[in-house]
């Protein structure tokens, strides 16, 4: 039978890959996908919880979780444009204008 | 039964689309790995009774933010040697330890759910529908939905001051 804690193990998982995916990747695009990986598996947990627990309030969070990842991808992808511009590069280690 | 193959089929792709995403070289390639990731996810969401969620997912996530994604890729043409760039021994290395890691402790947590062996609650037909969340939403959650409508519009305001090459 599957119960909620198959459906957290699987949150976990996607969760860390996310993780993983910020840390080790260079390209500012790709750091914002696994942003995006991470957001979802959040997303997986509430509504795996609001399941569990037979009340719908999860899926108002879930709704503003994937606003807040709407907003974010915009914005997020406006700044890698300008700092495109400016620098030819998405390489998060060569974006280094502000570093002391 | 069904739904055991349904989700361990789904999860398992959405975990290896997922390492597809972080792994692939090129960014056009993450980002149809991520199209495919978020599907899996839709059709999850879809087994938890979260019909409208399940939806969107696939209306807003996989319909417009991953070709947001995909417009930033094509307009900055990256270079060949942009992306060919070989990767060092030691950050796959460091990666590989850090995501076994950070997933064994996220996923050892998971056992202290209470009641998490008693089964899903009992829910009526209409748990997910358009009708509940929207009452939902409308509801008790009203100033929050009217919040996140003023930070969509400062987002498309930024978006576009910072996009922009001169505003005037």
């Amino acid at each position: 039978m599957i119960t909620i804690q198959h459906y957290l193990i699987l949150s976990a998982v996607l969760f860390s890959v996310g993780v993983a995916g910020v840390l080790v990747r260079r390209n500012a695009l790709v750091i914002l996908m696994s942003i995006e990986l991470m957001l979802n598996a959040a997303n997986l947990a509430l509504l795996g919880f609001a399941r569990q627990l037979g009340d719908v309030s999860g899926h108002g969070l879930a709704v503003f979780v994937m606003t807040v990842a709407a907003a974010e991808a915009a914005v997020g992808l406006a700044l890698v444009l300008a700092v495109f511009r400016h620098t030819k590069t998405v390489n998060v280690d060569e974006i280094r204008a502000l570093r002391g | 039964m069904a739904e055991a193959v349904l989700f361990f089929a789904f999860g398992g792709l959405a975990v290896g689309l997922a390492l597809l995403v972080i792994v692939l070289r090129n960014p056009v390639h993450s980002a149809v790995a991520l199209i495919a990731n978020l599907f899996c996810l839709a059709a999850l969401f879809a087994m938890l009774d979260a019909h409208f969620l399940a939806a969107i997912q696939v209306l807003v996530y996989a319909g417009a933010i991953l070709v947001l994604f995909l417009f930033v890729i094509m307009l900055l043409n990256l270079a060949p040697e942009e992306l060919g760039r070989p990767r060092q021994t030691a950050t796959k290395i460091a990666g590989s330890i850090l995501l076994a890691w950070v997933g064994f402790k996220l996923v050892t947590m998971t056992t202290g759910v209470a009641g998490a062996g008693s089964g899903f609650a009992k829910v009526g037909a209409d748990y997910g529908s358009v009708e509940s969340v929207g009452r939902l939403l409308f509801g008790p959650y009203l100033l929050p939905f009217e919040a996140a409508s003023i930070l969509l519009l400062a987002a498309i305001l930024g978006a576009v001051a910072i996009a922009k090459k001169r505003l005037w």
